[in-house]
């Protein structure tokens, strides 16, 4: 495990690069045949209306994955989140259209931990709303 | 009806062996977008230290997640299933799940609670590989919405 990040180099409140990922409806049935979670309210409009949702939503597993990318692009090794968790709080709506949504994320460094370990605060976003509560990893630095 | 507080604490049998294959990793990577060579090649992921390919950090949730539908599909339970949504999620990681890993998951139900009319269930996976060195344990909670008034 070889973060490229360097314990000493961080502090409390280092901002990471900021990302924002699209989603459209392909990337839903992309990622519902990769996961295996094929739940129709990820690509059945008609269900998800159905079941009370505003329209076709992404997994909430797909929003996690996007958002630790914000860690894992920084460390170089995706090796080194030793910790990860969310809470779903508002799903992503994804409009049946080619723009589709948009996920932004951004983190910091909230605490500096033993073992050159930090934990990252992550914030994600998506047409205004936070989509992710709690969200936060720890990070094995170099 | 509030679930039965006699199933905290109740650990189903492992799983059979998933075994992680590198064309999945890349399958799963591609479908998130990602393109970290530790994902796809392995002479990256071994300069970083691994012996193979490694998986993002949260693909081995379609290994428990799997694994914790023997739970929530368990009968005796009675969770409705159809009003599932997945609350939190969170993984601690002994090392990255790498390809050629033969992974099981023993599931736990760690709480059962009532709130408001809906059904919360925490379930912990414990993820060993086939020598028995812990992987990662997974924690998932999933509410089960009140059925709306007739």
């Amino acid at each position: 495990m070889t973060a490229k990040v360097s314990y000493g180099s961080v502090e409390v409140g280092t901002e990471l690069p900021a990302q924002s990922f699209p989603v459209t409806r392909a990337t839903l049935v992309q990622y519902a045949g990769a996961s295996g979670d094929f739940n129709p309210i990820h690509w059945n409009e008609k269900f998800a209306r159905e079941v009370g949702l505003p329209d076709v939503i992404a997994h909430g597993m797909f929003t996690m994955a996007e958002a630790i990318r914000v860690v894992t692009d920084w460390t170089g090794d995706p090796g080194a989140v030793v910790e990860y968790g969310v809470r779903f709080t508002k799903p992503v709506v994804v409009p049946n259209d080619d723009k589709g949504a948009l996920i932004e994320v951004s983190g910091k460094v909230a605490a500096l931990l033993d073992d050159k370990r930090v934990r990252v605060d992550l914030t994600a976003m998506s047409d205004g709303k936070k989509v992710l509560g709690m969200s936060r990893a720890v990070v094995q630095l170099g | 009806m509030a679930l039965d507080q006699s199933f905290v604490g109740r650990t189903y049998p492992p799983t059979a062996p998933y075994e992680v294959g590198r064309e999945k990793i890349r399958e799963f990577a591609e479908a998130v977008g990602d393109a970290n060579p530790a994902y796809i090649d392995p002479e990256a992921a071994r300069a970083l230290g691994h012996s193979d390919v490694i998986a993002p950090p949260t693909f081995v949730f379609s290994i428990t997640f799997k694994a914790a539908g023997q739970v929530v599909q368990d009968p005796q339970l009675g969770l409705d299933y159809s009003r599932v949504v997945h609350g939190d999620q969170k993984f601690v990681y002994t090392r990255p799940v790498r390809a050629g890993d033969r992974l099981t998951v023993s599931s736990t139900i760690e709480s059962v609670k009532s709130m408001a009319g809906n059904d919360i269930l925490d379930v912990r996976g414990e993820v060993h590989d086939e020598s028995g060195e812990h992987v990662v344990t997974a924690w998932t909670k999933l509410v089960a919405r009140a059925a709306e008034e007739a």
